[in-house]
């Protein structure tokens, strides 16, 4: 029995360390020369290695351009390797969409090409960014071992950019973070939205300003008509030929400040917030009562302060 | 199944018998199994008689998402006769958090509270005959994913704002009877080099005569910007909240019903 037990254990560990180093990402043709890479739709854990967020790359001319490097340096060196399975084209710039960890921590594998993200996302990398991959070491293990912070090395702004000989459009926008990219590839109608769109799975809150967030969601939703958007890659959740993402995104958003607001004015406390149940229609969507539950810790004091009055 | 049956009827059984303290030589053993539980004793409850009593209820996240504001509520509305409650964290670098004195208001309160580490949260609860009834509950502060600590006490906001008190009342419907207050204060626990222990140090809530119904003695681990949550229970009129820091700055303000 014992010795049972032991080759258990042997062939379990054996099957997590087979698990830790193998991200299987396959690159999902989704228009002219833009590939994706489908994360799961999940919590970051030790099974999935921290693979929960899209990223993707344009094949130019003259080069690839990487949205977004996910949550390791293996991560990073995987897609690396996947892209070249692609095309035997130069990296001619890789873009960090925003400062969450699973957007930029794979950056090392990209050491030789530079790194462009707004002002406020380089700001955000290089003071966070060490404290979120210790998150992401606690959380996943492993697959984290030898990732170190690269901070991007190029600002970028809004407007017209041309990379690997591909026209782009930066949108630098604001409302899941303080810095937040939509990348746009005009040649295949593409737009990368970075994690201001979520699709069918909660939205993450640590850094969101809620009515900038759903300002920003207008504006996108103006850019999809007034371009002609084909292809919608959100950050996390599966890829659109439509705007549904966005109002997807707004609902939940609306739905939560409202939520919260409302929870305020009732004299509900913090605990009392918490134990709220979601509405039927968000109980099935992968993450939604954590994420709901973090949502609260971050946003709930605010909606707080402000059911409250001065006195004399 | 028999012998699970019998378990609960013994456990219902022992349940309804209000337990009696422990004799010095034999305590009870930690329901939270805390290796900390021993000092807790000794200097917390500085050896007085105590038990554990599940009519003590601490609420708070299993996981707190954030370290810096763990909600707690602390309902000890089953156990008559309260004069204390004194509420600490056996893993915080500074063990007490507050002590409440429900003179004349139901015994609930709740608040947030700084967290250094997974840690049990407890309530211990003194009653008119001196013994100390403890409840609590074990919080893990792993944080989340995308989950960054607020930056706290970097905004300049309490400088124009210190010892701002907004408050609000609910006088119907199920928090009936409800007051919640906020008070803007850093809270600094004087655990960062460079910046010294700055606190709110007492809240007194009175009727309008001037009659205390509610006190709190306030340590640095409450939150930031604190904000507690009571019950007036069957005061009646506008309430009065004072309250003062470490540093002497007071507050004084007047809660219309």
């Amino acid at each position: 029995m014992r010795r049972f037990i032991s080759m258990l254990v042997a062939c379990l560990s054996c099957h997590a360390w087979a698990a830790g180093s193998d991200y299987h990402l396959a690159p999902l043709a989704i228009a002219q020369g833009v590939y994706a890479f489908v994360g799961e739709q999940a919590d970051f854990d030790p099974s999935n290695g921290g693979n929960i967020v899209n990223t993707g790359f344009i094949v130019g001319a003259e080069g690839v351009i990487v949205i977004d490097t996910g949550p390791s340096r293996r991560y990073g060196e995987q897609m690396r390797a996947a892209i070249a399975r692609i095309t035997p084209k130069p990296i001619a710039l890789v873009i960090n969409t925003h400062h969450h960890p699973d957007h930029f921590l794979g950056n090392q594998a990209f050491d030789d090409t530079r790194i462009g993200a707004l002002a406020g996302t380089r700001k955000g990398i290089a003071a966070e960014g060490d404290a979120f991959a210790e998150n992401l070491f606690r959380l996943t293990g492993d697959w984290m071992s030898g990732t170190e912070l690269r901070v991007p090395d190029q600002i970028l702004e809004a407007g017209p950019l041309k990379a690997g000989g591909r026209s782009l459009i930066l949108l630098a926008l604001e409302g899941h973070t303080d810095a937040d990219l939509a990348v746009f590839d005009a040649d295949s109608a593409t737009l990368f939205t970075g994690d201001l769109v979520f699709n069918l799975r909660a939205p993450t809150t640590p850094n969101a300003h809620l009515a900038h967030w759903k300002d920003t969601l207008r504006a996108l939703d103006t850019f999809m008509t007034t371009q002609r958007v084909r292809v919608l890659v959100p950050g996390h959740g599966p890829i659109a030929r439509n705007a549904t993402p966005i109002a997807w995104t707004r609902d939940w958003l609306t739905w939560l400040d409202t939520h919260l607001r409302e929870a305020a004015a009732d004299g509900l406390d913090m605990n009392e917030t918490l134990a709220r149940p979601l509405p039927e229609a968000y109980r099935n969507i992968p993450v939604s009562g954590a994420e709901y539950r973090r949502s609260v810790g971050h946003l709930f004091p605010a909606a707080e302060a402000g059911s409250l009055q001065p006195n004399p | 199944m028999i012998k699970l049956t019998g378990a609960l009827a013994c456990t219902l059984l022992l349940a309804s018998i209000a337990p009696l303290p422990a004799p010095a030589a034999e305590r009870p053993a930690d329901p939270l199994a805390s290796p900390r539980w021993g000092d807790m004793e000794k200097g917390i409850l500085s050896g007085a008689p105590y038990v554990f009593d599940a009519r003590v209820k601490v609420e708070a996240p299993a996981t707190a998402e954030n370290p810096l504001n763990v909600p707690v509520t602390i309902d000890a509305t089953g156990l008559s006769d309260v004069k204390e409650i004194l509420v600490f964290a056996d893993f915080n670098p500074i063990l007490e958090i507050l002590r409440f004195y429900p003179d004349a208001t139901p015994a609930y309160l709740g608040f947030r509270v700084k967290l250094q580490q997974s840690t049990p949260v407890r309530a211990a609860v003194r009653t008119g005959d001196g013994v100390w009834h403890v409840g609590g509950t074990l919080v893990t502060t792993v944080g989340g994913g995308c989950t960054a600590p607020s930056m706290g006490s970097t905004s300049s906001e309490w400088q124009k704002r210190l010892n701002e008190v907004t408050t609000r009342t609910w006088n119907e419907g199920p928090m009936s009877g409800r007051l919640r207050m906020r008070i803007i204060h850093p809270m600094d626990t004087g655990l960062i080099a460079g910046i010294p222990p700055f606190h709110i140090e007492s809240v007194v809530l009175s009727d309008e005569a001037g009659r205390p119904l509610a006190r709190l003695e306030v340590s640095q681990p409450v939150s930031e910007n604190p904000v507690f949550t009571l019950n007036r229970g069957s005061a009646a009129g506008a309430l009065q909240a004072q309250g003062r820091d470490n540093n002497g700055n007071t507050f004084n303000v007047r809660i219309p019903q």
